[in-house]
């Protein structure tokens, strides 16, 4: 019953918010509906046993992915009025669209048959073991079995970041940088000057200081 | 099937040798700076020499690790010392190119490392997932080293459209990967083709489809080949000679690898998809190469044409067919780095590049060693006997029509004949034509030297390697069969 209850709730919130997300006007809006949904579909797994899978969604999807997106929201000059614009002219193409790919989708569940190449697919690669939560069971997989290609992933990820460096990083010209070196090697005789200007005359700041 | 990390470490070596490596000396160029440079260049290829030791002794038999993601056997040791020759080329010849751009970020020798252990992970795949860490791997490594000479508006967009289509690509892969693990019921070669035996559906049909799209993309087959002469012409020319070389070798092993080893049981289907992209590469490749005045579009075209002819190997699917291809391979890698090393010597007196074909006008004249030595590498390439480049095309055509693929073999002969028009078209301009305005003046000693070593190899002296060559063929041919 609570859990009919709860599925109700966080299934109802994630549909209203994913159609906030594209009727709000103001596009930050959008993004803030979107980590709502985010939050909702990670509520919805986590409901249903698959921990690991929700809090990985939470993580990885609202902590990165919809962070990237608000950052491209503020920072990009996209005139989001301008790309609504034919929203209403081309409402019904847009719905026939929608309806067709409705109709394929309940075509293609109902007419669904189990290929004749799956038969020991189906079976759990890991045997069930009640004492094991499915993040136990994820880890024991991913770093035993698949510990190549986990490795591998890693990698990849250090070449994505030097590539990111070697195309973006830049030393420009005339950047203040604090040198720890510079600012210890100060001596009275180097940062004070001492000037005695003449009653009525200002300091020429060029004369004394470096 | 648990992982035995002792022994798996034993048997992948050279992988865990490269990552090392490239880590070590990523750590020695954040440390040293840009001026590491051509320190670290020497660096990755004493790591390339050394990792060639470990390969050396190459066991008979499959030797699997990691719980299968990971085969070592004949054919991957032989494409994996190909790469290291082409990977260890790649880099130097970039040092005087580098430098004379200011492009000489120490970068350079790491994501070249880090590309040809994303290569060794490609042909020593067993696996449909670590194909695609392999693949991936090659692929932002190789992203980033098209747009290296990131001032430069053409390497960036040449970086940028090979990384949105090759990300396509990836995509298209990963698709047919669910699809073949959908209706299998496995992601490891083996599995899949014991899958196959017991019985075939067009689900992984399907998904055969899409993997053979996204590999010919990443060979550079027709109709996937579009990318090829843009990043070839706007990335950087030693990295336009990487990726003709070393990549090329990765990406027609793994072709090859997936075609015999996991879908060994439907050579009938995948037989006419290579087919049509051999023939249609072959003919774009040889016509398309026709009006380009760029050297280096030229030289895409060429590739593109010889992927053409490397696939008949494969449409053959015989042990024959794939020992051919292999021979094909090791010929066409030095023909095109020699192509690429006269390219790299030819600036002007200011170390500009010149790429234009009228630039080459008359080279005899001035630079006779080197029109004779493109003159080699052209006549090779147009596979004109006793040059070297003939024997691997008589090879595949042999294989051809042992397997009966007549007409294949007839499409391959014709288009050798257009294909030998722009390539003797080049030696006329260097040879009949005028002197061109400009003065070619060659940078880099030891890139000529590395010039004249690929002369020597692809003229007849270098038939006396056909022996070894062959026999190391054959044998890493019937690792697969």
């Amino acid at each position: 019953m609570v859990q009919a209850l709860v599925f109700w709730l966080l299934a109802s919130v994630v549909v209203a918010s994913a159609v906030m997300v594209i009727v709000a006007r103001n596009p930050v809006h959008s993004v803030l509906w979107l980590i709502l949904a985010f939050f909702n579909a990670a509520g919805l797994m986590i409901s249903m046993g698959a921990e690991f899978l929700g809090m990985i969604l939470v993580i990885v999807y609202v902590g990165a992915v919809a962070v990237l997106f608000l950052f491209v929201v503020m920072m990009l000059d996209i005139d989001f009025e301008k790309l609504r614009g034919g929203f209403v002219r081309n409402l019904p193409l847009a719905l026939l669209v929608g309806l067709v790919i409705a109709a394929e989708l309940v075509l293609v569940a109902t007419a669904w048959q189990m290929g004749p190449l799956a038969p020991a697919a189906l079976a759990a690669p890991v045997a069930a073991a009640p004492s094991l939560t499915n993040t136990q069971a994820i880890g024991t997989i991913l770093y035993t079995d698949y510990l190549y290609a986990f490795q591998a992933a890693g990698l990849i990820l250090l070449v994505a970041m030097i590539g990111a460096i070697v195309l973006t990083h830049r030393t420009r010209a005339g950047v203040k940088r604090q040198s720890v070196r510079a600012q210890q090697d100060r001596t009275p005789e180097s940062a004070v000057s001492l000037a005695r200007p003449p009653v009525g005359a200002g300091v020429d700041t060029e004369e004394g200081v470096r | 099937m648990t992982t035995d990390i002792a022994a798996s470490l034993v048997i992948g070596a050279p992988e865990i040798m490269l990552a090392a490596g490239a880590l070590f000396l990523l750590l020695l160029g954040t440390f040293r700076g840009d001026r590491a440079l051509g320190g670290l260049t020497v660096g990755a290829v004493i790591l390339f020499g050394l990792t060639a030791l470990t390969l050396v002794d190459d066991p008979p038999g499959r030797q699997l690790a990691w719980n299968g993601l990971y085969v070592a056997d004949s054919f991957s040791t032989y494409l994996k010392l190909l790469i290291l020759v082409g990977a260890s080329v790649s880099a130097l010849l970039a040092l005087p190119h580098l430098a004379r751009l200011q492009s000489a970020r120490f970068e350079y020798p790491v994501l070249l490392v880090l590309a040809t252990l994303g290569m060794f992970m490609l042909v020593s795949a067993n696996n449909f997932i670590a194909l695609y860490v392999g693949l991936e791997l090659l692929a932002l490594a190789s992203y980033v080293l098209a747009s290296f000479h990131r001032d430069n508006a053409k390497s960036s967009e040449a970086g940028l459209k090979y990384f949105v289509l090759g990300a396509l690509a990836s995509g298209l892969i990963l698709f047919g990967i669910s699809y073949v693990y959908g209706f299998a019921g496995a992601v490891g070669f083996e599995e899949v083709a014991a899958a196959l035996r017991a019985g075939q559906s067009t689900g992984v049909l399907v998904g055969l489809v899409f993997i053979l799209a996204g590999l010919a993309f990443k060979v550079s087959a027709v109709p996937f080949h579009m990318w090829t002469p843009d990043v070839y012409e706007g990335a950087p020319t030693p990295v336009a000679a990487f990726f003709a070389a070393a990549p090329k070798v990765a990406a027609v092993g793994l072709l090859v690898r997936v075609a015999i080893d996991a879908f060994g049981g439907m050579v009938g289907q995948w037989q006419q998809i290579i087919v049509f992209m051999s023939i249609a590469s072959m003919l774009l490749g040889a016509v398309g190469a026709i009006g380009q005045a760029n050297l280096k579009r030229l030289l895409a075209y060429s590739s593109i044409n010889n992927i053409g002819f490397l696939l008949i190997g494969l449409a053959a699917a015989t042990p024959a067919g794939v020992s051919a291809m292999l021979f094909y391979l090791a010929v066409y890698m030095v023909m095109t780095l020699g192509a690429f090393l006269v390219l790299l010597a030819m600036t002007d007196a200011d170390g500009r590049p010149l790429e234009r074909m009228e630039d080459m006008a008359g080279l005899v004249q001035t630079r006779p060693w080197i029109a004779t030595a493109m003159a080699v590498f052209m006549f090779s390439l147009a596979g004109i006997p006793p040059l070297f480049g003939f024997m691997p095309k008589l090879a595949i055509f042999n294989a051809a029509v042992d397997a009966g693929l007549y007409g294949l073999a007839i499409a391959g002969v014709l288009a050798t004949v257009i294909a030998a028009f722009y390539y003797l078209r080049v030696v006329k301009t260097m040879f009949l034509d005028p002197p061109a305005s400009a003065v070619v003046v060659p940078q880099g000693r030891f890139n000529l030297a590395m010039m004249v070593a690929a002369a020597v190899l692809v003229s007849p002296l270098g038939l006396l390697l056909i022996g070894p060559l062959t026999e190391a063929g054959r044998r890493a041919a019937s690792a697969l069969f």
